[in-house]
């Protein structure tokens, strides 16, 4: 295995001083990689990867992102946060802007790119997710599913080595799903690391190098998607794929 | 079972027109009994006062400055006061000969105003415009250079007086608000408690109590020597006391704006100034344009209240014109509804512009 892009030492989290939300955490993700994690409610899997851009701080261990730790030096959090683009459950995109001017402000601002320069890019990224038509709407103009495709193109436009999907697909129309899953399975083809939390086991099995299994906190198990979804180990995996994948 | 094929049924237009004149009146004025009694209750009480009110303003009125006529009439409104005593209403004790430049003065200050309204002019340069003119404007007001003979503070008075406190308050309490409202938000205890007794101890007081404090208070902690003019001491009050105000409107709508937004822009690598700036502010000033609109206009009205230390804006111009004459003393009325309908031109004018910036700000909301 080449020098890991991201790894979790030993990384713990509470949220308040009871709740224990991320417990002993031991990972590594290669790069190229495509994860996906799954676990039931409140297991800690959004939190997980919300600690990879440092949404979430962690208080115990190490979490290293391409060679960056993270910590409390804010230089260090806008480094890796250049590097890591991330697409949430609700879109998250800015609805009094433009889907043009959502994807240049970063370019613009962050990245001091001239406007031009940046538009072109973003319309690039546009073409991408097969969007580029609705440029000069509203992000509320859109369906879900063109909204969560550009929050896709948003993220992209930073040039990220890293994309964190967060419940992609949980807050769509059933009949949008497939049009989001097309975009993140053609992205995950090109090579780009990638995390993804969902209860989308076709996706799992389709693009996932490894599934990654949470409970309470901890990683229950990780496996193959073959092995993981055929072969399940732990009880725990067994009990949540049988609800899952029972109805 | 076969498959049955898709009949499209074409749209067709309402049975029942509900738009036009006598639908509207039908909905609105007679749409059920207790509706309609009250539209006739209504138009009974209208029918009885206002053409009693019409008589006393109009046809019995007197509108030559004549107060023998007024007295001998005693029946209609004497408007002959506002034309007897405009001058003084409007500007104050300002020298009587020299009143162009108050004239002069404030017509550009509107101008001003006006501009800053339009979109034309929403630009950096704009900042640069308002320099200029709020320095033709002392000048002119002031005098004492070019030509100008030299007019002190305490004699500026009336409607442009009014205009210059409410104007250069609320552009100063604006920016002031904003940053008390993100203080009140902010991480830093510092600053947020620092912040949150500002607005609580500005709350806590009436606005006159700021203008006394502005007026006599303030020059007895100055160091001899130093005096600073009572106009910008009580422009400093207002503008201190209406930003208190302002920043609760704002932080309301800060409130309303989404920590997903934030984190949002905290994963595109914005630093926290520029998350404010181009997402957290954009979207929360549009929401409480209403509030903040409300805040100027209640910031414009209590200008009235700086008579109290001696600076004689409209409202305290007129008490300057009509108390000193025993002639015209008794068309107070006349007088008060003068400046009332001045005031309302501006406040109506701020409401209209309200609708127009709310329209202009929520485009991202329209489907």
């Amino acid at each position: 295995m080449s020098e890991p892009i991201i790894t979790f030492d030993k990384v713990n989290k509470w949220y308040g001083d009871d709740f224990h939300v991320l417990r002993d955490i031991d990972m590594q993700v290669a790069p190229g990689e495509r994860i996906v994690i799954c676990g039931p409610s409140g297991s800690g899997k959004s939190t997980l990867i919300r600690c990879i851009n440092r949404l979430e701080e962690h208080q115990q261990g190490r979490l290293i992102v391409d060679g960056i730790e993270l910590s409390d030096d804010v230089k260090a959090t806008d480094q890796v946060r250049k590097k890591v683009g991330m697409v949430f459950q609700q879109f998250n995109l800015f609805p009094h802007l433009t889907v043009l001017e959502n994807l240049t402000l970063s370019p613009m601002w962050v990245s001091k790119m001239p406007k031009k320069e940046a538009e072109e890019k973003a319309m690039q990224q546009l073409e991408r997710v097969q969007i580029a038509e609705q440029a000069h709407k509203y992000p509320l103009q859109l369906s879900g599913g063109q909204q969560q495709r550009v929050a896709i193109a948003r993220a992209l436009c930073l040039t990220p080595k890293i994309m964190l999907f967060d419940e992609p697909t949980s807050a769509l129309d059933p009949e949008m799903i497939k049009e989001v899953l097309d975009v993140i399975v053609e992205l995950a083809e090109q090579g780009i690391t990638m995390l993804c939390v969902t209860h989308e086991m076709g996706f799992a099995k389709a693009v996932a190098d490894r599934v990654i299994f949470m409970d309470q906190g901890q990683i229950v198990e990780q496996n193959t998607p073959h092995e993981f979804f055929q072969h399940p180990q732990n009880e725990r995996s067994r009990d949540f794929l049988s609800k899952i994948l029972g109805h | 079972m076969t498959a049955q094929t898709f009949q499209r049924i074409p749209p067709r237009p309402a049975p029942v027109k509900t738009g036009g004149a006598i639908a509207w009146i039908r909905a609105n004025l007679f749409g059920g009994r207790t509706t309609t009694l009250s539209t006739l209750a209504i138009g009974a009480i209208l029918l009885w006062y206002l053409p009693q009110f019409f008589n006393w303003a109009v046809f019995e009125a007197v509108w030559l400055p004549d107060a023998d006529a007024c007295h001998a009439a005693g029946v209609g409104a004497c408007w002959g006061v506002v034309a007897e005593k405009y001058r003084i209403i409007i500007f104050g004790r300002y020298p009587f000969g020299e009143q162009w430049r108050p004239l002069v003065a404030t017509l550009l200050m509107l101008a001003l105003l006006i501009a800053s309204c339009t979109r034309m002019f929403w630009r950096p340069s704009l900042a640069v415009l308002w320099i200029a003119v709020l320095s033709v404007f002392f000048w002119l007001m002031y005098g004492n250079a070019f030509g100008l003979t030299k007019v002190e503070t305490d004699r500026w008075g009336g409607l442009p007086l009014t205009i210059l406190l409410s104007s250069l308050s609320i552009v100063m309490a604006f920016p002031l608000a904003v940053l008390v409202a993100l203080g009140r938000r902010s991480e830093l205890p510092a600053i947020r408690s620092f912040c949150t007794i500002y607005v609580e101890l500005i709350r806590g007081v009436p606005l006159i109590s700021v203008l006394f404090m502005a007026s006599f208070m303030f020059p007895l902690f100055m160091p001899p020597g130093l005096s600073i003019d009572v106009l910008v001491r009580v422009l400093l009050g207002i503008t201190l006391f209406a930003a208190a105000y302002l920043a609760e409107v704002i932080r309301g709508g800060l409130q309303a704006i989404p920590k997903s937004q934030v984190e949002a822009a905290a994963t595109l690598g914005l630093s926290y100034w520029q998350t404010q700036r181009k997402i957290v502010l954009p979207q929360a000033l549009a929401i409480v344009v209403p509030g903040i609109i409300n805040s100027f206009i209640s910031t414009f009205k209590d200008t009235s209240l700086v008579t109290v230390v001696s600076l004689y804006e409209l409202t305290g111009a007129l008490s300057l014109a009509l108390n000193s004459d025993a002639d015209w003393r008794p068309y107070k009325i006349e007088g008060y509804l003068f400046i009332a309908l001045i005031y309302f031109v501006f406040c109506f004018s701020m409401s209209r512009y309200s609708r127009w910036i709310e329209k202009q700000v929520n485009k991202g909301n329209q489907r």
